[in-house]
């Protein structure tokens, strides 16, 4: 049983105090789902929650059986656990669809789905031999969304999943939501639509920012 | 390392889909120092005596242009902040980026060069050393333009700022390689001067992966 915990974060942007005294409590097999007006700082807390950032005031840390420790402290270990997927996809256009995604499951360690079995989960499987500048925005994010499935990171940091994605899409989407919590896995996600969770823990930023 | 071979593998393969970005490197080392027999005169005496630096110095102009893209594509696109947060370090990534960058530019410059060297009336019994300094040079070239390339991503009109950062940065490369060469040329022994040059590619390889990583994750926080 593994617990992601924040507390009293706060953060700056350009001189600007985005986020103040946020807190999260995530547990295994737990869904957050961070909600806000734009600009209410949720893309910026996913970003200090994969540690991309580091925050301002305030932690952010990990504890499991046999460790407690603020993410910073071990950044290797941390990247061992995560997933982000943020607005932009990282999708080279001169590589194929499997050889983008194949990529990525290489460089996070694999131990997921392969690729093809992958993109066959996003509904996508007759794609794998096209050059990806030939995909559609939609058909982009659920190649952006394979991330997820290849490599046995518990920590699914998911920024707006939902955009341009279909209703067949949003729909594939909560079912991995479900099965990876289903397997203990945790996922934080920042959205305006309502992806269908059930059991869901929230955090309002638009109280927690200044 | 299996992590920072996937990266090496990709980044080749990309640099073989787009292959004219090193064509047009080597197409400008190759105008650059043909307008100088236009510029001082054809006087062969004269290009003998200036065509091991005019090589150099237009190698290097030339290596410059396309030192943005070791990491631009990757910025614009979102994958460098996944690179960051890969379990790979980010020390191998840079380092295998600059690998592929030396295979793309520094490498068909030095297959361009003995074509220059006629060109330029360069005695061909230099060519060696020429080439060896080419060999053991261009790789810093890379590694310090790495850096260079980190720090200016997120800057307007980036290339020229990275000129400006990189160029004085490279001056030791350029006078211990053109002195092997002139001394090789006036009959002295080179050894001194090219084991300097490989003892700044040491140094390049051991220190500049970690100023360009930390510029990196500066980059994309």
């Amino acid at each position: 049983m593994a617990t992601f915990l924040g507390e009293n974060i706060e953060c700056v942007r350009g001189e600007r105090l985005v986020l103040q005294g946020a807190a999260f409590r995530v547990q295994s097999g737990d869904a957050l789902v961070l909600t806000g007006p734009n600009g209410a700082g949720k893309s910026t807390l996913l970003r200090l929650m994969a540690g991309l950032m580091r925050p301002v005031g305030g932690c952010i840390s990990w504890a499991d059986t046999d460790r407690f420790e603020d993410i910073a402290e071990d950044s290797g270990a941390h990247n061992q656990r995560v997933v982000y997927v943020g607005h932009a996809d990282a999708i080279k256009p001169a590589l194929s669809v499997r050889e983008n995604v194949t990529f990525w499951a290489e460089i996070n360690g694999g131990g997921g789905l392969d690729s093809d079995a992958a993109l066959m989960a996003l509904g996508i499987p007759h794609l794998a031999d096209l050059p990806a500048r030939y995909l559609s925005a939609g058909q982009r994010r659920r190649v952006a969304l394979t991330r997820m499935l290849t490599t046995k990171a518990p920590l699914w940091l998911l920024d707006e999943p939902t955009t341009a994605l279909d209703s067949a899409a949003a729909t594939l989407l909560s079912d991995l939501i479900k099965s990876h919590r289903a397997q203990g896995g945790m996922v934080v996600t920042s959205t305006h639509t309502d992806l269908g969770l059930d059991n869901v823990l929230r955090l309002d930023l638009s109280r927690v920012a200044a | 390392m299996s992590g920072a071979l996937a990266v090496f593998r990709r980044e080749a393969r990309l640099a073989l889909r787009q292959s004219a970005d090193s064509v047009m490197v080597v197409a400008f080392f190759l105008i650059a120092v043909v307008l100088f027999p236009f510029g001082v005169g054809p006087e062969p005496n004269t290009l003998a005596r200036i065509g091991p630096g005019v090589i150099w110095v237009a190698a290097l102009l030339a290596a410059m242009l396309s030192m943005e893209r070791i990491f631009q594509a990757d910025y614009e696109d979102g994958a460098l902040e996944l690179l960051v947060l890969a379990p790979v370090p980010l020390e191998l990534t840079v380092l295998a980026k600059v690998c592929v960058h030396w295979l793309t530019t520094g490498l068909p410059l030095m297959v361009a060069t003995p074509l220059l060297a006629i060109m330029m009336n360069v005695p061909l019994d230099a060519l060696p050393v020429i080439l060896l300094t080419l060999a053991l040079g261009t790789p810093i070239l890379s590694l310090i333009g790495a850096i260079g390339a980190a720090l200016v991503l997120g800057a307007r009109r980036g290339g020229v700022l990275l000129s400006l950062l990189v160029l004085p940065l490279t001056i030791p490369v350029l006078i211990f390689a053109v002195g092997a060469i002139e001394a090789d040329l006036s009959g002295l022994e080179v050894k001194a001067h090219l084991m300097l040059l490989g003892g700044l590619l040491l140094a390049a390889v051991a220190l500049t992966p970690w100023a360009s990583a930390a510029a990196v994750r500066e980059a994309v926080a």
